[in-house]
């Protein structure tokens, strides 16, 4: 039967009907609902790893023990994950295993641009990129068999108009799960040097093994028409190629590594001019270029930058683009995200605002805080790195003869991520930072999944839950203090004690994020005789707050919809004019 | 038939998904080809969110480009005016009335502009303005928005009415399917 569905739930569908036994990753934005949908679906083991280099390394052993595994994850988690990857390709499987990376041109909501096409040249495995939902669940399917017959890892490759735009999907009927042996193959699983070298050999062998395949595997297609202009492309790019030159011929590559040599040659042979689109890097022209095949027009009407569209194409290749357009309406103003009303992390961040200190930072909802009006957050690099980074900057501070205590603030799901490793560093090596850990027991900013911390598995189910002050007290960190960060008055004590306290001092807000766990809390309102307009609260950044009328000073008041009483603008009013209704 | 594009624009929590799911399956349940993609980043936050729906025989894209949408919905005026450069010239834009202050306004750092219906007409010659939550509540629920703007452009879009009332049915638990349904007649009847 056919169905609407996204790119990533064509995956998940797709993993359960192609026998598929285990799976794993770690959430990111456009990847998250790939698990999730597994998990919904309810056939298949699945779980949250910890992070996505535990997700791909529990999915390798899923692989060795005989089943087939998927292991989903952003693309900035593949960075994380590499160091499985890069020695994978040398093992090799057991049963097929498929690494799916989710990529975000035009930075959706991601903190860089990255192009997992570097990573299958760089671990020199095969990757597919679907152009469609219908394409997302039948590559999962080839992939597996690609998988299995080359006795290689293969990476699914997808963007996020291709993760999450959804389209109608016919699925091809279902394989049966069985499981394999479990065999032990030393030279084949044990990556010394000596066994290394000879898989090295045979990882070259492969991928001209590879190579030959993608000569004449249909997920390579060629679309003759219009000689005039041929268009190398793939994945969601053919989709705007077809919208901006629909009689062009098209070579549609489905397999995007190793590229098919004698196809593309075969193909620039027919047509007069041949272009590259391609989103991100010049992965394909650098390679055609390689081959000695010219490239008339490619990344240097393209940008590297952002995503591809229709007019982008069209524009490239001299076409007149989508005309009668009203120019965008300039100044308006603009609607950021913020932390919902009633979040935790508003309390915390109103404080560090007026505390003015440095704030090293890390990715979750809280990475919010460095917007204005409360702009009190002044790194933010990948997962983890506001602990070590804060180390490293109290190490110069303390060389520099500086005395200002930097701030590290991470949440949970972060923490278990990758700040761990950070604190044990700071304990080890004698620091000098404050750390503000955010336990909201959730991974909030991709939407509230469940992580060690929350006492939950990814299907619900009641779960092994961390005890955050424990384990930071157990990495060697004797000063772990509990706050509530909605309290401001105690919150700033403490953190002005951690901060006056030489050595590595840890605070914990234990919080729960309210919008995952449907927290309601008792609605505030403001006394409109006792409101001067004097706008103190605004500092806290909350949409449930607005001015009530124009003029000179208009006063405050708070949207009963939308206020989820936290108390924090109450507490930043200095004329006790907001109480709870 | 040559595809026709929709954009729903809104605000993270006013249902511009579900309103966009409801169009999307109603395509596929008239034997239509459909695409349909929404951009949300962060728009759980109260950011500000666009979803396209492309139907018809054959649906390429997921997106739509500026200038060309058939139809614009919006579930904010402002959100109407940072969007209204979508539309094809002569293409027709229904909004809800009620603002939504965002983050930028709420903390001072921005003013919501007084004159943002005027300016929308101004741009779009065919706007159209409802007060869409008194329609929602008189539905029985204040987050029916989304089904009584779906009501509102039901006999401008090439899909059937009695279609959409089908998928909206399916879609919708319990008392929901009542209220849903009384919201997307009550956005009909108010177009
Ligand atoms: C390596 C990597 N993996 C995944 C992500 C996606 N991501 C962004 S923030 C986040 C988790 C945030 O959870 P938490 O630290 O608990 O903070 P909260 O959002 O709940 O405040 C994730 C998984 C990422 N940016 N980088
Ligand atoms: S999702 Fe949770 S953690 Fe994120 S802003 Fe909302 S309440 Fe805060
Ligand atoms: S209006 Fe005030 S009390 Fe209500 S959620 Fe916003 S900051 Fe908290």
């Amino acid at each position: 039967m056919k169905t609407i569905i996204s790119g990533n739930e064509a995956i998940a569908l797709s993993f359960e009907d192609s026998g598929g036994v285990f799976a794993s990753g770690y959430p990111g934005t456009p990847s998250t609902e790939t698990l999730e949908e597994v998990a919904r679906l309810g056939k298949v083991y699945c779980e949250w790893a910890p992070n996505e280099k535990v997700g791909l390394e529990s999915a390798i052993g899923a692989s060795l023990a005989g089943g087939r595994s998927l292991a989903t994850m952003k693309h900035v988690g593949v960075n994380v994950a590499a160091d499985a990857l890069m020695t994978l390709t040398y093992t090799g499987v057991n049963a097929g295993l498929i690494l799916m990376a989710a990529d975000d041109p035009g930075m959706h909501s991601s903190q860089n641009e990255q192009d997992s096409r570097n990573y299958a040249k760089f671990a020199k495995i095969p990757m597919l990129d679907p152009a469609d939902s219908q394409e997302a669940y039948d590559f999962v399917r080839t992939g597996f068999e690609i998988s299995e017959q080359f006795d290689t890892p293969v990476m699914l490759r997808t963007t996020t108009r291709i993760s999450h735009a959804k389209g109608i999907v016919e699925p091809t009927g279902k394989i049966q799960p069985k499981v394999g042996e479990w065999v032990k193959n030393v030279p084949k699983y044990v990556m010394l040097p000596n066994f290394g070298k000879i898989k090295h050999v045979e990882v070259e062998a492969r991928l001209l093994k590879l190579q030959e395949f993608a000569e004449t595997s249909p997920l390579n297609r060629l679309e003759m028409g219009d000689t005039d202009l041929g268009i190398v492309t793939s994945g969601i790019s053919y989709q705007h190629v077809k919208e901006a030159f629909p009689t062009a011929s098209i070579l549609k590559l489905g397999l995007v590594h190793p590229l098919p040599e004698k196809k593309i040659r075969e193909f620039a042979g027919k047509v007069k001019r041949l272009m590259v689109v391609e989103e991100m890097d010049a992965i394909f022209e650098e390679q055609i270029r390689a081959m000695g095949i010219g490239v008339h027009i490619g990344k240097d009407k393209i940008s590297f930058c952002g995503e591809v569209n229709a007019d982008i194409i069209r524009a490239a290749a001299g076409a007149p683009i989508t005309t009668g357009t009203a120019a965008p309406v300039e100044n308006l103003p603009q609607r950021p995200p913020t932390f919902c009303p009633g979040c935790a992390h508003r309390g915390l961040y109103s404080i560090l605002s007026k505390l003015k200190v440095f704030v090293s930072g890390d990715i979750g909802c809280y990475t919010l805080g460095a917007l204005p009006p409360l702009s009190a957050m002044h790194t933010c690099i990948c997962m983890g790195a506001s602990i070590s980074a804060a180390h490293g900057m109290a190490k110069v501070n303390e060389i520099a003869g500086r005395t200002e205590k930097p701030v590290a603030v991470i949440g949970d799901s972060t923490f278990f991520h990758s700040g761990i490793t950070g604190l044990l560093s700071m304990a080890y090596n004698g620091g000098n930072a404050l750390v503000i850990i955010m336990d909201n027991r959730t991974t909030g900013m991709t939407g509230g999944q469940e992580n060690p911390g929350s006492g939950q598995v990814l299907q619900g189910e009641p779960a092994q839950q961390v005890n955050m002050v424990d384990l930071v007290k157990v990495l060697g960190i004797h000063n772990v203090v509990e706050i509530n960060s909605y309290n401001l008055e105690e919150t700033e004590a403490a953190i002005r004690k951690g901060l006056e306290t030489p050595g590595p001092y840890v605070l914990v807000d234990k919080n729960p994020c309210i919008l995952r766990y449907r927290v309601k809390k008792p609605l505030y309102k403001v006394a409109q005789d006792k409101c001067t307009g004097c706008r103190a609260c605004l500092k806290a950044s909350c949409v449930a707050l607005g001015l009530t009328a124009s003029g000179e000073k208009p006063k405050v008041g708070i949207d009963p919809n939308i206020c989820n009483g936290c108390g924090v603008c109450a507490q930043l009013c200095k004329f006790d004019a907001m109480s709870e209704v | 038939m040559k595809v026709f594009n929709i954009v729903i624009a809104g605000v993270g929590g006013q249902g511009v998904l579900m309103a966009s799911k409801v169009l999307a399956e109603s395509a596929l349940a008239s034997g239509m080809d459909v695409k349909q993609n929404e951009v949300h980043g962060m728009a759980q936050r109260g950011g500000s969110v666009i979803s396209f729906v492309r139907i018809g025989d054959q649906v390429h894209s997921p997106v739509v480009m500026p200038g060309s949408a058939d139809i614009l919905i919006s579930f904010e005026p402002l959100e109407a005016l940072r969007y209204v450069h979508y539309l094809k010239p002569g293409a027709m834009l229904v909004y809800n009335k009620g603002t939504i202050n965002p983050s930028t306004v709420a903390s001072g750092l921005a003013t919501y502009p007084s004159d943002v219906e005027e300016q929308i007409s101004g741009i779009c010659g065919d706007a159209h303005g409802i007060e869409a939550l008194s329609l929602a509540q008189e539905a029985g629920n204040a987050k029916a928005v989304n089904m009584v703007m779906v009501g509102s452009v039901l006999k401008n879009l090439p899909i059937d009415a009695q279609v959409v009332e089908g998928v909206v049915k399916a879609l919708s638990k319990d008392k929901g399917v009542e209220v849903n349904l009384k919201a997307l007649r009550g956005g009909a009847a108010a177009a």
